[in-house]
């Protein structure tokens, strides 16, 4: 062990790693870390904190992330993947309405996961994910300058539990160990808390680009106990952006006689425009969308007023879920202290109007709404490493749990809005004699119907001891843990041992391919440092190379014996020979080999170049 | 390792009564949130980790059903082997069957268009909402009467009492969702 790798003990600030918090969106991820007292959000190699949620997967070659790959979804829009948020955690059915609008196709088998087919390959959204994580984790790396591992990871408070889980495997295939989800309302909460310690009741509407929230929380002397929750993982920008695509495709078709719908890169320029002008309605009275394509040129003047009426629909579907929360948590809009924004669609002038008049208060705005959550994240990340002492996170379940009983019923175990950690235990027996196994289906929602809940897993008590039929007594125990994430065991009662459960998860990956994709990732990372030695290698052999044919041109080589020179230009054959080949430690062999056999030509040239600097001559 | 408290009760270390100083529930709530939170112990052993979260989630589960007077009470009832009767199966209240026939009569109405059948039923609602008043105070009565004697005899009554006050209780949720 080096010396600079002494480990002072455990005591030492520095001895644990770092955690980072990182809001892993819709439309742009960020990455942040706690700085002595005050989250700050790190910038990538561009200086810029936002990384697009864009990976576009090139036909051969490595997979390109963020803003470049943001390029690529107009120069190859089939390969290229944004808002892959929205289809975590989802199966084919639940996405079949919104894939018209997204320009990649599905793979065959997506019904419980989905499958895009992309540069020749298929990849699920947990490893999209993976590839934005993985971007994070560099830029954290490069301005930390140390190994990032750790990481506090972002959710919309209303994912369920298949979004969380696949969200948590997007971090480990990304090689992060994910020590805590955290609700995205609650961790703004947590980042506008540091500010203004007071006690009170807030309000968080978080706005994004494919998900919308509304969290309710009372602080109490650092403590963040949130009371109800509620919002729409299928709610945000997104849907204005394909509101105004529709509307300007429309107009296109009627004015240039042309459908532009199945031309992808027409869309995705087209996309573009239209997002333009929704950012610029956010501080003008009024904009143009302008697009030009195959030499025709569309223009449409945009009042805020004829936007405000489009997107009406669209901002009143956040007020239900609003209204909802309010009622879960037993309050009135007036007993709501403050109103905190967090999302960029919350620039929106008519949302800030619409939330203004709900609660009948200011919204903050004082933190930047992209980068607010990142900050809460990393807040959370120092609760979790210790640094953060005085705060305390108590967050709920967004969503009831559920068993299906006898006629399709669920019977509620765990209700939405139950402080996590949660649990509940339940006795199952068997119908049959001899009967080994139960079946349990657990399901999410408040329906009262199974068919109208979200199926969460199939559980399978296995092994059960042979006995009567009614005589098994097996107590499970459902436990959902402070990621809001369910942890099934079984206890067969009348043994006292622990009951094996197969867990069949209805939507999301297998641990066991996650873990294939963990190792996939790991040998890809092996190819990558493997490529990147190739080419260094022969950088330095170019230059080797190089340096000796011009010796070779030098009087020292004709004052070498003729076995010297023959050794030299074996070496240097073989080098050669080896250069084009991957194996970059034979290369450097080879390299070697030619250094150790042009010694004596080099010992003759410094011999003659200092013969030379003697006589005055100036040698090159 | 300690091991987990056995009921709701001793996770607060308070004897099981009816009568609850709220309050003060809620302030050892967060005494003990503060202490046990798995977040505390993010970088603990795997066995503290555990503890933490089994000890978190039976304080939660603990703190949410303690702190609703109902949900306690059928709580306690359980413990001492009293379960509460299924409000689906239980026939309604004797003196209750007119007001339920008259209130089915005029949902029926509102369901089949008639607007005018709103009236009636905002009068049940309220009629209703003071029977349940009405009980919730002498339940509070029960409560102090069975911390005083701890007799099988007002475990009894207050058994009645809930079941019947589950009973009004799905009746004020069917006219609310009718008039909503």
């Amino acid at each position: 062990m080096s010396v600079l790798q002494i480990d002072f003990g455990d005591d030492s600030p520095t001895s644990a790693p770092r955690v980072v918090g990182i809001d892993l969106g819709t439309t742009n991820s960020l990455v942040a870390y706690l700085d002595l007292t005050a989250p700050k959000v790190i910038p990538g190699a561009d200086g810029s904190p936002l990384v697009p949620s864009i990976v576009h997967f090139p036909a051969s070659g490595e997979p390109v992330v963020g803003a470049a790959a943001q390029q690529a979804l107009l120069t190859d829009p089939h390969n290229t993947v944004y808002s892959a948020k929205r289809l975590m955690g989802r199966g084919a059915a639940d996405v079949a309405g919104e894939l018209s609008l997204l320009p990649f196709s599905l793979a065959a088998g997506s019904e419980s996961v989905i499958r895009l087919a992309v540069g020749g390959r298929e990849v699920t959204p947990p490893e999209v994910g993976a590839y934005v994580l993985r971007q994070l984790k560099q830029n954290a790396e490069a301005v930390l300058g140390e190994p990032v591992t750790q990481a506090v990871i972002t959710v919309p408070a209303y994912f369920n539990d298949a979004q969380r889980q696949a969200t948590k495997d997007a971090g480990r295939i990304a090689g992060l160990e994910v020590l805590r989800l955290v609700n995205e309302p609650t961790a703004a909460a947590l980042a506008y808390g540091l500010d203004k310690r007071q006690n009170g009741t807030i309000a968080v509407y978080d706005f994004g680009g494919g998900t919308f929230d509304i969290s309710i929380l009372k602080l109490q002397e650092g403590l963040f106990e949130v009371l109800a929750t509620n919002g729409d993982t299928h709610l945000g920008g997104d849907d204005i952006d394909n509101l105004l695509l529709r509307v300007a495709l429309e107009d296109i078709a009627s004015e240039w006689g042309r459908d532009l719908s199945a031309d992808n890169e027409a869309i995705q320029r087209l996309r573009r425009a239209v997002i333009d002008a929704k950012h610029e309605l956010s501080t003008l009275p009024a904009t143009t969308i302008a697009f030009d394509y195959d030499g025709r040129e569309y223009r449409r003047h945009l009042p805020r007023e004829v936007f405000d009426k489009l997107i009406t629909p669209i901002i009143d579907r956040t007020l239900g879920p609003c209204r909802s929360c309010l009622a879960d948590a037993g309050l009135t809009p007036e007993q709501i202290d403050e109103v905190v924004l967090v999302g960029g669609s919350t620039r929106i002038p008519l949302v800030r109007q619409a939330v203004r008049a709900l609660f009948k208060a200011e919204p903050h705005t004082e933190l930047n709404p992209d980068e607010v959550v990142a900050l809460g994240a990393a807040v959370q990340a120092g609760i979790l490493s210790g640094e953060v002492e005085d705060q305390l996170l108590l967050d709920v379940t967004p969503l009831s749990l559920g068993i299906e009983t006898m006629g399709g019923v669920v019977s509620k175990l765990i209700l939405r809005n139950s402080t996590i950690p949660a649990s509940a235990t339940e006795q199952f027996t068997t119908a049959v004699d001899g009967q080994r196994n139960v079946l349990i289906h657990v399901l999410q929602g408040e329906r009262e119907l199974a068919k109208d809940c979200r199926s969460l897993a199939r559980f399978d008590l296995k092994d059960i001891d042979p006995v009567m039929a009614g005589m098994a007594r097996i107590e499970v125990r459902f436990l959902i843990d402070a990621n809001g994430i369910l942890n099934v065991s079984a206890k067969d009662l009348r043994t006292g041992k622990e009951q094996s459960v197969e867990i069949k998860p209805s939507y999301g990956l297998t641990d066991e391919q996650v873990e294939a994709m963990i190792l996939e990732s790991f040998d890809k990372a092996e190819e990558d440092f493997k490529e990147r030695q190739v080419r260094e290698t022969r950088v330095e052999a170019d230059r080797v190379l190089a340096a000796v044919e011009k010796a070779k041109q030098s009087d020292a080589w004709f004052e070498l014996p003729a076995s010297e020179q023959a050794g030299i230009d074996q070496a240097l054959n073989e080098l050669l020979l080896s250069y084009h080949g991957d194996d970059y430690v034979l290369i450097q062999s080879k390299m070697e080999a030619l250094d150790h056999a042009s010694r004596g030509l080099a010992e003759t040239m410094m011999n003659s170049a200092v013969r030379g600097a003697l006589k005055g001559t100036k040698i090159e | 390792m300690n091991s987990l408290p056995s009921d709701y009760y001793s996770v607060f270390g308070i004897a099981p009564t009816l009568a609850l100083d709220l309050p003060e529930l809620q302030r050892q709530f967060y005494v003990l949130s503060k202490q046990f939170h798995p977040d505390r112990f993010a970088r603990a052993s795997a066995p503290e980790q555990q503890y933490a979260l089994d000890f978190t989630s039976l304080l939660n589960d603990a703190w949410r059903v303690l702190r609703d007077p109902v949900s306690r009470a059928e709580y306690l009832l359980k413990q001492q082997g009293l379960e509460p009767g299924d409000s689906r199966t239980n026939p309604p209240p004797p003196e209750l069957l007119e007001e339920v026939f008259e209130l089915n009569m005029a949902l029926e109405e509102l369901r089949a268009g008639d607007g005018d059948a709103r009236g009636p039923i905002a009068e049940a609602l309220d009629r209703f909402l003071a029977m349940r008043d009405q009980l919730d105070r002498d339940r509070e009565a029960l409560f102090v009467r069975y911390d005083a004697q701890r007799d099988a005899a007002t475990l009894g009554d207050l058994r009645a009492l809930l079941n019947r006050r589950r009973y009004i209780e799905n009746l004020v949720r069917d006219a609310q969702q009718a008039l909503s």
